[in-house]
């Protein structure tokens, strides 16, 4: 072992000067990536603790010019953000339960291997990731069980995602041993109640996965709730946000000309603040979620 | 409205499909024999079938029924008649469509998108992943993964809010930049030719460090052995490269490439809507921002299912011709 380690160490330091290039290469690229990728967020953010003014008149490059808060003062203040907010808030929460509670309900019974005719119902939901109905045909569907324009259209028609069962089963496949509900059920010991007091106290990485994976889905959703809701006190925020940010509705009359540049300089200002105020949430747990993400990933592609 | 799989999905996918056949039970000879086992199981397992019975509802009403009611493309339907009602017309929508000249324009638009996504968005992560695997595991290293995921959590409305702020013709920081450097502002929004490398770059942007993550994965588990010889004979970082490492992440390329083949037609459905307006239309309208508009908007039902109907057989189609493709070239396919 001691001489391994020596060998390594010496073959190190004879690393060829030709390596050596590739490598301050490697790391130059790195180093580009990570500026790239940065500089955008850092300049959303750095303009939207700007004033008015100098966000719009470009003064802004790097960081805050006039700190400023104005941004989110008034962002908050708009009836339209705080209703959007609290929706998302609901259609998360409510929705990210509901898809985790069925998502289990599917994938663990399918990780059995004692269950007859699993892989044919694993054929049956992976099929609905190949082959999509389409826009309409899924449309009519929520329209006749008579959900447009309620609160369940956020919550059910995209409950469960077919890959979020693949991960899962799979998690359940590689860490719950068959051997052990085997055992169990030799003691007498029924499948609800194995489930309920073994399996889900032993995969709470996978609830964790789940939860995050279907929490920043919806929380980042605007597509289906453009589709079936009407009434703006339902809109999520993404929806309040689509409508100031890209659309930009603003409520204008005639007013004077000094009135109407603060206006133009506050909406401009406005836009950066309520990007930020709209990945908040995301923002904040994202420390947390990225480890999980990339371990559902990683069950995911790592066969068991 | 599903959004086309992002690679890491694909992996998955692909993973469990592979999963399900190798783990498969001992084949049983006969019918009767089936039976039997079936029935022993759902004595043993009642409640496990319980369990999977609303999941299996929600496919079966959100995924299947859909399909069944794709009917519509066949049929002129109206809301009083309902689908089953509505007079049958057969193929007429699809001949209306394919006759009609935005036809080309569509297929063309949607297939330089996903194209060109295909073509940047496939080898850069792996690019990534591998420079990141030559990188020792230090600071720099969990900095530039932290700080290269972090798009990913970006909601498709900010991040074409992000775009739209960026590329303003007036106050836009790519313009400044632009004028700084002495060249005249333009509105690139509005420009058609530039829309596809608007769409494809800012993609790059947000999901190549997510999407490294599965060949990052695939690297770390590369048996260091091969490793440990190369260096005893002598092998470069960049022999190392090309003969461990990309061999090493070959089996999972090969079924991201087949997945994204099989998603051609799938653009980024509502991030393309988002960044559309008049004036890049004509390279922005894509098969799936036209059902919504001819079917939600214009109220013309079958026409617009004809049409996403059009779309999801060519998509099933490609991912059954490069899946075989794959199988008689590598070892590696789907099924």
């Amino acid at each position: 072992m001691a001489r391994a380690e020596s060998t390594t160490r010496s073959l190190k330091i004879r690393e060829s000067i030709g390596d050596r290039i590739f490598l301050f290469f490697v790391y130059l690229f790195l180093f580009f990536v990570l500026l790239i990728v940065l500089y955008p967020l850092i300049y959303v953010v750095s303009s939207s603790f700007s004033s008015p003014a100098a966000v719009s008149s470009g003064k802004v490059w790097l960081y805050p010019v006039d700190f400023s808060l104005r941004g989110y003062q008034v962002a908050f203040g708009n009836p339209q953000i705080i209703t959007g907010y609290a929706n998302s808030l609901y259609y998360t929460i409510f929705g990210t339960l509901i898809s985790v509670t069925l998502t289990v309900l599917v994938a663990y019974p399918l990780s059995r291997r004692t269950l007859f005719g699993r892989d044919a119902i694993m054929i049956f939901i992976v099929f609905t990731m190949i082959f999509y109905g389409g826009l309409i045909p899924t449309y009519l569907v929520v329209k006749n069980l008579g959900m447009i324009d309620t609160r369940w259209a956020l919550l059910i028609p995209q409950a469960i995602a077919a890959w979020q069962v693949i991960i899962a089963r799979t998690f359940f496949q590689v860490s719950i041993p068959e051997e052990l509900a085997e055992a169990a059920e030799l003691d007498g010991c029924s499948d609800l109640r194995f489930l309920w007091s073994v399996v889900l106290p032993l995969s709470k990485p996978i609830l964790a996965v789940l939860v995050l994976m279907y929490a920043v889905g919806q929380w980042n959703a605007y597509f289906d709730a453009l589709l079936y809701l009407k009434s703006a006190a339902l809109h999520p925020l993404q929806l309040v946000l689509r409508s100031i940010l890209i659309l930009n509705t603003t409520t204008s009359g005639s007013m004077e000309a000094s009135v109407m540049v603060e206006r133009q300089q506050m909406a401009d200002l406005l836009k950066y603040s309520l990007i930020v105020v709209g990945s908040l949430p995301v923002l904040l747990i994202y420390p947390f979620a990225q480890r999980y993400f990339v371990k559902g990933m990683l069950i995911g592609s790592v066969k068991g | 409205m599903p959004t086309p799989m992002t690679q890491t999905q694909m992996t998955q996918v692909a993973a469990t499909i592979e999963q399900s056949g190798s783990a498969s039970q001992a084949p049983v000879t006969g019918l009767s024999a089936t039976w039997r086992t079936a029935r022993r199981s759902f004595r043993r397992h009642w409640q496990l079938y319980l369990l999977l019975l609303p999941g299996l509802l929600y496919f079966v009403v959100f995924k299947y029924v859909p399909m069944v009611n794709a009917v519509i493309a066949f049929k002129d339907y109206n809301v009083v008649a309902g689908i089953w009602g509505s007079p049958w017309v057969g193929f007429k929508h699809f001949e209306l469509f394919f006759r009609n000249p935005v036809f080309w324009t569509l297929l063309g638009n949607t297939l330089t998108l996903s194209l060109y996504a295909l073509l940047v968005g496939f080898p850069i992560p792996i690019m990534l992943a591998i420079a990141l695997n030559e990188v020792s595991n230090g600071l720099f290293k969990r900095s530039v993964q932290m700080v290269t995921y972090a798009p990913y959590f970006i909601s498709t409305v900010v991040m074409v809010s992000m775009i739209m702020l960026f590329l303003a013709p007036r106050l836009g920081i790519v313009n400044i930049a632009l004028q700084s450097a002495g060249l005249p502002p333009t509105n690139l929004l509005g420009s058609p030719s530039a829309f596809s490398s608007i769409y494809v770059w800012s993609g790059v942007w947000q999901n190549t460090g997510y999407a490294a993550i599965v060949y990052l994965a695939a690297l770390a588990g590369i048996d260091p052995t091969l490793y440990e010889a190369a260096k005893v004979d002598g092998a470069s970082r960049i022999q190392k490269i090309i003969n461990i490492d990309l061999p090493g992440i070959m089996p999972v390329a090969v079924i991201i490439l087949i997945l994204s083949v099989g998603s051609l037609l799938a653009v980024g459905f509502e991030k393309v809507y988002l960044l559309q307006n008049p004036l890049n239309l004509s390279a922005s309208e894509i098969i799936p921002t036209y059902v919504y508009k001819i079917g939600l908007l214009n109220a013309n039902f079958s026409f617009a299912t004809a049409v996403g109907l059009f779309n999801s057989v060519i998509n099933m189609v490609l991912l059954v011709l490069v899946n075989s493709w794959a199988r008689r070239v590598s070892d590696v396919s789907l099924w």
